[in-house]
């Protein structure tokens, strides 16, 4: 019983994404520093390839390497996520890097290699293989936390995030065990006929979750997400606040759509984690004067939305819990690109203070931030604004109104903080004495993330029903 | 299935409980029966010791870090190399080209690591 | 058959003004700016009067008309096309929309000539322009609800325009937050909608309706009834909700006729009518309608006796109004509630725009005590400003007169007694707040200082959108005059396909209607006699008296010049307990003390990066494994021992 052609074939995407790592990473030392920078096309034609294979795959759907991993649309629309947030951050990094005189190379290695870890949890179809996508994805994504070496404040948040982090895949790894130890598999298939009512089976899905809730960072397993997306470099951030938790939803809304007992037992803890998540996070942030940091606790509070589509557990809550992943990938890309962008040399002007007048200095970028803010605040005609329609529809068609009411209630806390900002930029002159950072234009990669999320953030907004239709084919895996 | 075959391990459990329960329970009797009377005497180094200096957690250089590092992530890849000589026979030269690429990614994190001077002591 | 083919060219219109403004405005003269802008708007109501001749060549089987043009949301069996509807509501709205903006589309390219956000200004009326014809024009729910947010946004835009002031950058946050609550309730009203109906567009779920019993119990179309009202409390600013509206008027004056009074604020009437098939088939979610439009007429207009900010005055004027179209709605007379709509929107645009000539003229002063005497100085503005205020006072003949008549007759004749008395309250305390205005401004001996202030009448293209708007203050009623006197209920005869017709108004005899009516206009006209009799004895004759007055009632007084302390109110109930819940408790304890105190308390002793590190270790991350512990022990004790 050998591996097929077939399936490396289903796996094509991950495999051509940590080739490209590898030689990124091993081209690295060769090169002379002037011209390293160039290794950014190599790492983007990595990340593109890999987008190209999870095109090509998805007409071969079925299972690879013995049940192990599944390429279905399911794992499409997720590799189409994963992979395509590499490319825009990979885009977005390299004037920053420049700036921040910070190495090229092992950056878009690393981007790359954690995004392999990332496709493989969302092709995963059992539990131990999720777990080696889930150590890929989190050793890469530990050294990317603390790439600014020399930043004081990066490289504890950077530490906390390792302990805490190694500390909750522990907490999964018991839990597949204890699962294991229940059912005799740790392929979801066969887990999924396991009987509900088990101690055994009950403690290792309740481990399980604790493990991807931390990655997911709902509450109360957040605490180390504010710290660390405000202390990795901002581009970091970018990536940290989409992929890896776009990948641990995957794995989540894999295990609740076809483990039948995860799903029943599952139900009240992601309605109160969703609940509490959504209250913790945009409660936090209403006081935030970090804007960085306030988009750290945004982060929090959108994961809670993301629960309220699992609690729900409909196929319609699925496919609007990816819809919204997808939504949410954009907006926070092109925020945190843009946070990263204006807050200079040092990542220095991170407050609100460095954003009043922003308008009159750079309207292109102050309408830009704007719009990513009222996508995330859920003003109709954006992406985020139909995120929350399919979620809170699905809510309520599953019958879960009191959740769905608390969601709409915090709905409108949001409004108050995001408001802030652009308040800020349209609405206030900086203090006569504040000293502005000379004028940067906004580099050409840079630009064209944000061209490319703002585009994307209005166009979803307008014209939602091709990408729905795809994350509806998506959610009809389960079945 | 799912108590069944859990029951073999429940000697194991005991076992495990008892050696717990007693290395426990004599700490805690050597701590509740034995009298304790400290004084400054006795709470010095031993006669022919020297008086610690200073703290003992003093940060290393970090090279030794990077290397015992190093090291730790080749000798677990090893670990591999095992159950696949194990099953050498039945693998053939499928597993021999499995082993071979598992190997190149090694060697490639090695050029790298040789390369970015890691092993250069005196850097 | 152009327009009705291409419904979308009417909303096309607005939005490329805005984004040719928006983005080319700042490179361009006034001159192309202006008409940039006038253009856009003057087209899209020349395209609304070619869309009525059209319109009215449609037969009543082809109504409403509706043109879809993409699906926009499809999730499951869910769906919501991006489609425009016209029928004979929509058409009355467009017209008016449309009509008033273009003449303060005018008014603007003087008033606010040499304002250095010129281009961004008009990019952002035309925006605005874009959103509330989309939300008259939807044909579903969701695409209404797109337009609803789409004015809240431009509203908070042009709010805080000047920016330079704080508290006009605080208003437009203030007005974007408490509609937001209200948006929410609309919004929860649409999805209770879609769950009952299985569909969110306007044809089928009215057609639904139609099909169910009238609740006599609160039911689900109560509830449905309930929550979108309460999104049309919020945008229409009426009790409790009201908060914003009179903060808005930070905004330029421009804004506040044609936003916050004479189009975006109607929004809440006009989806109260348009739902009105679901009010009708839930009485009790119609009898929230009447009383709360009711109280808000009175409440706002006690308000509105005491207040010394021109804008102000007619701002709590302007919610008072809203207050009598929601009694009308609330009654059972939807025709007569956006008859009324349509006459204020004639005379509160001109009563703004003539505030911000009087503004224009003394040079930015907002304070009506120190005005006065300036009826030679600006005859334009006295004329028009008074007509208007005959108007809104119910004057005979003016097109006040005949819309709030017909508000008070129905209240009264659907049985509601206690209503009709109150709104006669208010029409009494109406006339009074607007002939005191009248007085303070104009008439008397100036209050100002006349060697530092160059009085000056406003140049042509603000002086003539108000006589236009003046003409129409006038004969704007006479469309709908009843038969009584001499009219043919005009525009209530066109609106009686798509509102439902009040069922009291069946168990009259046509002779007892007429005395009734006759009766009732006399009360109503006594009442408008009334409040202008106080204002001109108050204010012309005994000018010591009020300030007598209000020192010797000065606990009401005080009530009422600090707005019954409502803001006060809800700051100490619900914006202070937010904030304190996320400053003292989520941020201080939770965050600062749990997660930054180990680091910072790491940072005060620390004398190496080593020692710094190992304290963090040992402190910081240690909580912060407290938490997760903490957490994971409850989640597996939840799912262990507690679901079953």
């Amino acid at each position: 019983m050998l591996p097929a052609a077939t399936d490396y074939y289903r796996l094509l995407p991950e495999i051509l994404a940590a080739v490209f790592g590898t030689i990124v990473m091993l081209l690295e030392p060769f090169l002379r520093r002037e011209h390293k920078a160039a290794l950014s096309w190599l790492g983007m034609l990595g990340a593109a390839a890999a987008l190209g294979a999870a095109v090509l795959v998805r007409s071969d759907a079925g299972p690879a390497f013995f049940h192990l991993i599944q390429a279905d649309p399911f794992t499409f629309f997720l590799r189409l996520l994963i992979y395509a947030t590499a490319l825009l951050v990979m885009l977005a990094a390299r004037a920053y890097l420049d700036r921040e005189n910070l190495p090229h190379g092992e950056f878009y290695a690393l981007v790359l290699l954690g995004s392999v870890g990332m496709g493989v949890m969302a092709a995963a179809a059992e539990l131990v293989t999720v777990f080696i996508g889930l150590e890929i994805s989190s050793l890469s994504t530990y050294i990317l936390a603390s790439y600014r070496r020399e930043a004081l404040r990066a490289n504890e948040s950077a530490l906390k995030y390792f302990l805490l982090g190694s500390f909750a895949t522990a907490f999964f790894l018991f839990g597949v065990a204890l699962v294991y130890g229940a059912t005799g598999t740790a392929r979801l298939e066969q887990v999924a006929e396991g009987v509900a009512s088990v101690l055994l089976l009950k403690l290792g899905l309740a481990l399980v979750f604790i493990g991807l809730a931390f990655k997911v960072a709902s509450a109360p397993f957040h605490v180390w997400t504010p710290d660390v997306y405000e202390g990795a470099p901002a581009p970091v951030t970018a990536l940290l606040s989409t992929a890896p938790k776009a990948a641990a939803f995957a794995v989540l809304l894999r295990i609740a759509g076809t483990v039948l007992p995860a799903t029943l037992l599952w139900f009240w803890v992601l309605w109160g984690s969703a609940a509490l998540t959504m209250f913790v996070g945009n409660l936090a942030a209403l006081v935030q004067s970090n804007v960085k940091r306030m988009l750290a606790y945004s982060s929090i509070a959108h994961a809670g939305y993301i629960l309220v589509a699992l609690a729900a557990g409909t196929e319609a809550a699925y496919a609007a819990a990816l819809y919204y992943l997808a939504a949410y990938a954009l907006m926070k890309l092109g925020a945190f690109t843009l946070v990263a962008h204006l807050a200079g040399r040092g990542e220095r002007r991170l407050t609100l203070e460095d954003y009043a007048g922003l308008a009159r200095r750079e309207p292109v970028v102050a309408a830009t931030l704007s719009l990513y803010l009222l996508s995330l605040l859920g003003l109709p005609l954006t992406a985020g604004f139909l995120g929350k329609f399919y979620v809170f529809v699905a809510g309520l068609r599953a019958e879960l109104l009191g959740l769905v009411v608390l969601a709409a209630v915090n709905t409108l806390l949001g409004a108050y903080y995001y408001l802030r900002v652009i308040l800020y930029m349209y609405f206030r002159e900086p203090d006569p004495t504040y000293e502005h950072a000379a004028r940067e234009p906004v580099p050409a990669g840079t630009g064209l993330v944000l061209a490319a999320t703002a585009a994307g953030t209005l166009l979803l907004g307008i014209f939602p029903g091709h990408l729905m239709r795809i994350a509806e084919l998506a959610a009809a895996s389960f079945r | 299935m799912t108590e069944g075959h859990l029951q073999t391990y429940v000697p194991l459990l005991i076992h495990m409980l008892v050696a717990m329960g007693l290395a426990g329970a004599l700490l805690l009797a050597s701590r509740w029966v034995g009298p304790r009377r400290p004084s400054r005497a006795k709470l010095q180094a031993y006669e022919c010791g020297i008086p610690p200096l200073g703290d003992a957690r003093e940060p290393f250089a970090v090279k030794f870090y990077l290397v015992a590092i190093a090291f730790i992530l080749f000798d677990a890849e090893t670990m591999f190399l095992f159950p696949w000589a194990y099953a050498f026979r039945d693998l053939g030269w499928f597993g021999f080209g499995a082993i071979g690429i598992f190997i190149l990614f090694l060697a490639a994190g090695d050029i790298y690591l040789w390369k970015k001077g890691v092993f250069d002591w005196n850097r | 058959m152009l327009l009705l083919e291409h419904l979308w060219i009417l909303l096309a219109l607005p939005l490329a003004g805005a984004a040719a403004n928006g983005l080319f405005g700042r490179h361009w003269s006034k001159r192309t700016v202006d008409a940039v802008a006038v253009g856009a708007s003057g087209l899209a109501f020349a395209a609304a009067l070619e869309l009525w001749r059209e319109f009215a060549q449609l037969t009543a089987a082809e109504l409403p008309w509706v043109r879809s043009y993409f699906s926009w949301i499809v999730a499951g069996e869910f769906r919501a096309d991006f489609a425009l509807q016209v029928d004979q509501l929509t058409l009355v709205m467009v017209l008016v929309v449309t009509g008033v903006s273009w003449l303060i589309h005018i008014y603007s390219t003087g008033y606010m000539a040499g304002d250095a956000g010129y281009a961004r200004f008009f990019a952002y009326l035309n925006l605005f322009l874009f959103f509330m014809l989309l939300l008259v024009m939807a044909a579903n729910y969701p695409l209404l609800f797109v337009g609803w947010e789409g004015v809240g946004l431009s509203s908070y835009l042009l709010i805080g325009f000047w920016f330079l002031r704080k508290s006009a950058a605080d208003a437009g946050k203030k007005a974007f937050i408490v509609n937001r609550i209200g948006d929410f309730g609309f919004l929860l009203g649409i999805f209770l909608l879609y769950w009952t109906f299985s569909a969110a567009d306007f044809r089928s779920v009215f057609a639904a309706v139609r099909q169910m019993p009238v609740e006599t119990e609160a039911g689900v179309l109560t509830a449905i009834g309930l929550l979108l009202l309460a999104g049309a409390v919020g945008k229409s600013a009426q009790l409790p909700l009201y908060v914003w509206l009179p903060d808005a008027m930070e905004g330029p004056t421009p804004v506040s006729a044609l936003i916050h009074a004479a189009t975006m604020v109607t929004a809440g009437v006009y989806v109260v009518a348009r739902s009105a098939v679901i009010f009708v088939h839930a009485p009790l979610a119609q009898d929230a309608v009447a009383v709360i439009g009711c109280l808000t007429a009175v409440y706002a207009a006690t308000i509105g006796l005491v207040q010394t900010d021109i804008k102000r005055v007619l701002a709590y004027s302007t919610i008072s109004q809203l207050g009598y179209m929601f009694l009308a709605c609330g009654v059972g007379a939807f025709a007569a509630g956006i008859f009324h709509l349509m006459t204020h929107a004639f005379f509160k645009a001109l009563l703004f725009l003539a505030a911000g000539s009087v503004i224009h003229a003394l040079g930015g002063e907002q304070d009506i005590r120190r005005m006065g005497g300036l009826r030679r100085k600006i005859p334009w503005t006295y004329g028009t400003m008074l007509v208007a205020t005959l108007a809104i006072a119910g004057a005979p003949l003016f097109s006040g007169f005949f819309s709030k008549d017909a508000i008070l007759f129905a209240a009264y004749a659907s049985g509601q007694q206690l209503l009709w008395g109150l709104g006669t309250l208010g029409a009494v305390l109406t006339a009074f707040y607007m002939f005191r205005l009248i007085f303070l401004v104009f008439h008397g001996q100036p209050r100002f200082d006349e060697q530092a202030v160059h009085v000056h009448e406003s140049p042509r293209v603000m002086t003539v959108p108000l006589v236009v708007l003046a003409v129409l203050s006038v004969v704007g009623g006479w469309l709908a005059a009843p038969k009584l006197w001499g009219g043919a209920d005009l525009l209530e005869r066109f609106l009686t396909p798509v509102l439902e017709a009040p069922a009291w108004l069946a168990a009259f005899p046509a002779e007892e209607l007429h005395a009734l009516e006759l009766r009732l206009s006399g009360a109503a006209v006594l009442a408008a006699a009334l409040g202008f009799l106080a204002a001109w004895w108050l204010y012309l004759q005994q000018p010591e008296k009020p300030a007598m007055l209000a020192a010797r009632y000065a606990a009401p007084y005080r009530l009422l010049w600090n707005k019954y302390y409502v803001d006060e109110l809800y700051a100490a109930a619900v914006v202070r307990p937010l904030l304190w819940l996320s400053e003292r408790v989520l941020w201080q304890k939770v965050d600062v003390a749990v997660i930054d105190g180990a680091a910072n308390g790491a940072a005060h002793t620390a004398r190496r990066l080593g020692d710094q590190l190992r304290r963090m270790q040992s402190g910081n991350a240690r909580s912060y494994a407290a938490w997760v512990i903490v957490g994971a022990a409850i989640v597996t004790a939840a799912l262990v021992w507690w679901v079953q």
